[in-house]
Formats: C-alpha cells, sequence, structure tokens
C-alpha cells in the first residue's frame, strides 16, 4: 500500500509539478497515472522512490515514512522500470538484471542465477543472456527492463511510461505479458502513461491528473468511464469512451445458435471444427477465396464481438469454446442489444448514485457505430 | 635526395649507432622514460579533474579553458622559463611535457563523461547505486573509450615533443637532433627526426588496435 498525504513538489524554477496529492495505492494492484505531459504523473511516480523529492507533505509505503529511510536501500526494494528501458549499455543483459541483487551483496553466483531465472520469466531466451542491450530489439530491450526491475523480489514497482517507445503490436505483447506476470507475481504496481487504452487495458485503478499536477479523479476503469468527474476527464478519455467501457464486460452468456444452413454464407470449419472463414455461395464453385472470421470466445469483450459483427459479411459473430472448436453465432442485433443493455447497468454498477453525466462526455449518436449503446453512452440511468 | 636516403639507411641500421651512452637504444629508452612519466603526472592531474567536473557538471567552462591555456603556450617558451627560474633538472621538461598534456586528457575525459547518457545515470540512481557506485560502475566505464583516446592522444604529442629534453642537456632521441644541428649533421638530425616521428606513429597504432579491442562490444 502506497499512501500519499498532501503532498506537494514546487520545482527550484517555481513551477508546480505536484499540488497537493493525496492518493491511496492499493497493495497488489495496478494503478495507473493517466494524463498530458507535464501533469506531474511521472513526478508523482519518482517521490515514491525518492528519485524526486517532495516539498511538503509524506509518502507511506507499507506504512513507512519513505523519508524516514536511506534514499539508496528505498530504491533497491522498489523495482524502477523506465522508458527507453535505461539498460547499461556496457554491460551484458544478464548482469543489467543482477544490478540489485548484485547491489545488495547477494554474489555473484546467485546473483547470475537468479537473473537468469528472471529471463525466462519475462519470457526471453536464455542465451540473450549474454548478449548486449544494443543487440536485442526495443520489445526485447524492455522485457529486460522489467527483469531487472523484478531481480531482488520488490513487493512494489514502478513504471514510468514502459511501453512507450515501442510499436503498437509489441506494446500489446507487452501489456499481456505485464497482466500475466501480475497474475502470477501480484506485486504493488504503480505505472505511468498518456494512453488512456492502455491505462484501461492494465488498471485496477485510474488516476487522472491535470496539467499543474492536480489529481482531477481516481477510479476503476469502469467507474472512469461510465462517470468522469469533470468534462476535463470526459475529454481526455476521447469521444470512445462508450466502447471502451464495453472493452471491459466479457461476452459471458450471449445466447448462440447454430449455424444456419443455406443462405449465402457458408461457414468453413478445419480440423477439430476451428471455423476458417465464410465462404460466398453466390461467388460459384470451387473453393472461392475465404472471408476471414475472428471467432470470439466467452472471456472476449463485447467490444470485440461488436467490431467482429461489424465487419462479418452476414452479420453473424462466431463463437467457440477455450479449444477453439465452433459452439454457435450469435447475430448482430443479438450482440448490439446486449451492448446496450451490458452498457447502461455497467454504468449504474458503477456510479451509484447515478447523476446526469457532463455535457462534454456526450456525443452525436452519428459518431456510434452502435446505435443499440447509444443512449447508454451517456452514462448513468436516464 | 637519394645519397642522404641512403646515408640515413646506414645511420639507423649501423651496429655502432645502436650501442653505448648515446646509442639509438639507449637514447629511445630515455625518449619513453621522460614521456611516460610526464603522461602520468598529466593523467594524474588531469583524470581526477576531467572525472569531477563530468560527474558534478560544475566547474567546466574553468577547467576547459585553463587547460586550453597549458596547451596554447609555445612549449619551448615555457621550458625556457622554467628553465630560467628553476635551473638545471629534469623539471622543466616535465612541466612543460604535462601542460601539453594535461588538456587532451581532461577535455576527452570531460566530454566522455557528458556523453553518458543522463537516462543511464538516472536509472542508475533508480536502481539504488550510491553516487560513487554510480561513477564506477557506470560513468567510468561508459566514459572509458573517450577517456582512453584523450590519454592517447596525450601520449602521443609528449613522445613528439619530447625531443626538448635535449635543448636542456638532457637525454632522449632529440639528442640527436639537437647535437646534428650544432655539428651541422644532417644525417644524424634526419634520423633523430624519423626515429620520433616513427615512435609516435607506432604507439598510436598499438594504442589505437588496444582500445578497438577492449570494446568490441560497444555500441557504434
Amino acid at each position: 500500500m502506497i499512501e500519499f498525504r498532501a503532498v506537494h513538489k514546487r520545482f527550484a524554477n517555481g513551477t508546480t509539478a505536484v499540488h497537493d496529492l493525496t492518493l491511496s495505492m492499493p497493495a497488489g494492484g495496478i494503478t495507473v497515472l493517466v494524463g498530458s505531459s507535464g501533469c506531474g504523473k511521472t513526478t508523482t511516480l519518482r517521490m515514491i522512490n525518492r528519485m524526486v523529492e517532495p516539498t511538503s507533505g509524506t509518502i507511506h509505503v507499507d506504512g513507512r515514512d519513505i523519508c524516514s529511510q536511506d534514499a539508496a536501500l528505498l530504491r533497491r526494494s522498489i523495482g524502477y522500470v523506465i522508458q527507453q528501458s535505461g539498460l547499461f549499455p556496457h554491460r551484458t543483459v544478464l548482469d543489467n538484471i543482477a544490478t540489485v541483487p548484485l547491489l545488495l551483496g547477494w554474489g555473484r553466483r546467485k546473483a547470475r542465477t537468479r537473473a537468469a531465472e528472471l529471463l525466462e520469466t519475462v519470457g526471453l531466451a536464455h542465451d540473450a543472456g549474454k548478449r548486449y542491450p544494443h543487440q536485442l530489439s526495443g520489445g526485447q530491450q524492455q522485457r529486460v527492463g522489467v527483469a531487472r526491475a523484478l531481480a531482488a523480489d520488490p513487493p512494489v514497482l514502478l513504471m514510468d511510461e514502459p511501453f512507450g517507445a515501442v510499436d503498437p503490436v509489441v506494446r500489446t505483447q507487452l501489456q499481456d505479458e505485464l497482466l500475466r506476470l501480475q497474475k502470477e507475481l501480484d506485486k504493488t504496481i504503480v505505472f505511468v502513461t498518456h494512453d488512456i487504452a492502455e491505462a484501461i487495458r492494465l488498471g485496477d485503478r485510474i488516476a487522472v491528473f491535470r496539467t499543474g499536477g492536480r489529481l482531477v479523479q481516481c477510479a476503476t476503469p469502469a467507474e472512469l468511464l461510465a462517470r468522469p468527474a469533470d468534462p476535463f476527464v470526459a475529454d481526455f478519455l476521447g469521444a470512445e469512451r462508450g466502447l471502451m467501457l464495453l472493452s471491459l464486460i466479457p461476452l459471458g452468456d450471449l445466447p448462440r445458435r447454430p449455424v444456419p444452413e443455406g443462405g449465402r454464407w457458408e461457414l468453413v470449419l478445419g480440423p477439430g471444427r476451428r471455423p476458417k472463414g465464410w465462404r460466398d455461395r453466390s461467388a460459384g464453385d470451387g473453393d472461392g477465396a475465404l472471408l476471414p472470421v475472428r471467432p470470439l470466445r466467452d472471456g472476449d469483450s463485447l467490444l470485440s464481438a461488436l467490431n467482429e459483427s461489424v465487419g462479418s459479411p452476414c452479420g453473424l459473430v462466431v463463437r467457440v469454446d477455450t479449444e477453439g472448436a465452433l459452439t454457435g453465432v450469435t447475430s448482430r442485433e443479438e450482440v448490439h442489444d446486449r451492448a446496450g443493455t451490458a452498457h447502461a447497468s455497467a454504468a449504474r454498477a458503477a456510479s451509484a448514485p447515478p447523476e446526469p453525466a457532463p455535457r462534454a462526455g456526450d456525443h452525436p449518436p452519428v459518431a456510434d457505430p452502435a446505435p443499440a449503446s447509444a443512449p447508454g453512452t451517456t452514462g448513468g440511468a436516464p | 635526395m637519394g645519397e642522404l636516403l641512403m646515408d640515413l639507411g646506414a645511420w639507423l641500421t649501423s651496429g655502432d649507432q645502436w650501442s653505448g651512452v648515446d646509442g639509438i637504444a639507449n637514447r629511445l629508452g630515455e625518449h619513453l622514460e621522460y614521456s611516460l612519466i610526464a603522461t602520468v603526472i598529466a593523467a594524474a592531474i588531469a583524470l581526477p579533474t576531467g572525472l569531477l567536473i563530468g560527474h558534478t557538471g560544475r566547474g567546466a567552462f574553468l577547467a576547459i579553458n585553463l587547460s586550453s591555456f597549458g596547451r596554447a603556450l609555445p612549449t619551448v617558451g615555457l621550458i625556457v622559463l622554467v628553465f630560467l627560474a628553476s635551473g638545471l633538472s629534469m623539471t622543466p621538461v616535465y612541466v612543460s611535457l604535462v601542460a601539453l598534456a594535461v588538456p587532451s586528457i581532461v577535455t576527452n575525459t570531460y566530454a566522455g563523461m557528458r556523453a553518458v547518457d543522463p537516462e543511464t545515470r538516472d536509472a542508475a540512481r533508480g536502481q539504488g547505486m550510491r553516487a560513487h557506485q554510480v561513477l564506477l560502475r557506470v560513468e567510468i566505464p561508459l566514459a572509458l573509450p573517450l577517456i582512453m583516446t584523450g590519454l592517447r592522444l596525450a601520449l602521443v604529442q609528449v613522445v613528439a615533443t619530447a625531443t626538448i629534453a635535449a635543448y636542456v642537456s638532457f637525454g632522449g632521441l632529440g639528442r640527436y637532433v639537437f647535437d646534428g644541428l650544432a655539428q651541422r649533421d644532417l644525417v644524424q638530425v634526419l634520423g633523430g627526426a624519423v626515429l620520433v616521428a616513427a615512435v609516435a606513429l607506432v604507439l598510436d597504432l598499438a594504442l589505437a588496435a588496444l582500445q578497438r579491442a577492449l570494446f568490441v562490444n560497444r555500441p557504434a
């Protein structure tokens, strides 16, 4: 548990980076600090391991005032991952990962053994350990950065835009890996990003900052999306905020039906009843090109179902079990209806007592590809 | 011209010329001794200075300008000045050679330290390194290629200039140059000059090769 009490940070040049921040970050969860640049989110993060000293106020980590501890020792007890990974270019990957264990005096052999273990944990090949950081790709470097932060098994992990410099595909992979790791390791993670989609994806709680270092709202992703505290937050969440809320709701028991016989479109199955694609029967004989299908599992989100229903040639969403075998199809209309009701109830659940949503959060229904969900996007019950 | 080269060849290869107090072997040894001692003294002054201003980022303007002043001083003028002040000793030789060597080492060490990515320095602190650990484990190793370049430059400059030891009556390869000039023995002058140039060149190439071998794993 990390607790900020009335923390203020003013830099020597007179700018206020963090203004009267009181915030607690629960243990064993990912708290995402989000906001545009210059909003004080990175300063907030760096105050936790005393890379920046607060001007006033106190910060406690697991009940201990961080200012009562030696700064170097404090930092060794807190994992720290930064953008561009900040690896040491003159040291091998293995030695980079072993940094903190060596500082803690574990001895070279034990530190190296631990480092080799972590290579595997973060999904890197064993022989990557002998290489130098510049010989790795950006994504691999970030994995090494995460491994280095985890080396001494610290309970708290600070991550400062760790995936900001990698391409979107790799970023998604790294986010997935982080969620998988977090399930396994259950750290208290503080994560800074300016990417709201990343915040929604990773955060158990999201703290939104605005210029001048003011915390505007700290809430679960669903609550934030359903009930932004003010026009600034609503603006920051953007026009797709309603859809983002759907990304948090799984398909679950959305009814599935057998694949219709006949008609223009035939669903082609591969071995193990795995859907391969849609064939256009009207396009004549032979195996004409299959239109791709992206089958959905019950854990996938309503947003992905909406997306699939829009892209499907016949308006049917294909459903599979955990093995990838066909279980049935769901129509576009059913997906849309469910999206609308689920959205409204999620909004209600996140926002008790309900309140009219702020004007700035409203967007014209034409901008929304899912008309059924439009009433829900304004949040709260009508 | 051809004759001169033939004479030079004969001078350089004659067995007599290599042995004895005035032999090439002995003069070469003296020359290297002066050069190494001067470079070591210069390094003892310049390395801590360069590391300090590079690590703290303070005092750079003063230190760089002061050491450049040393580079601008004419070596012959300096040696005469110190000679007049201190009398007959090795002091004038070392003072002028050290003044020549310090600037290359200070500026290169400083440049090496400043070239360390601030993110890397920040990461080192963030992992829990103390100031001296950041310096010893991160900054110096990363600055080392440039620091070595500074030392190499300094040594080569000193070797090329150490002939002036003979100007104030000491040994080294400069002996041949000054004695040859006094005796109007052009072959001897040329022989001394060629030897000095050869030693400087060989040292430079050898140290450059060593640097390449040491830093083979560094990013370009």
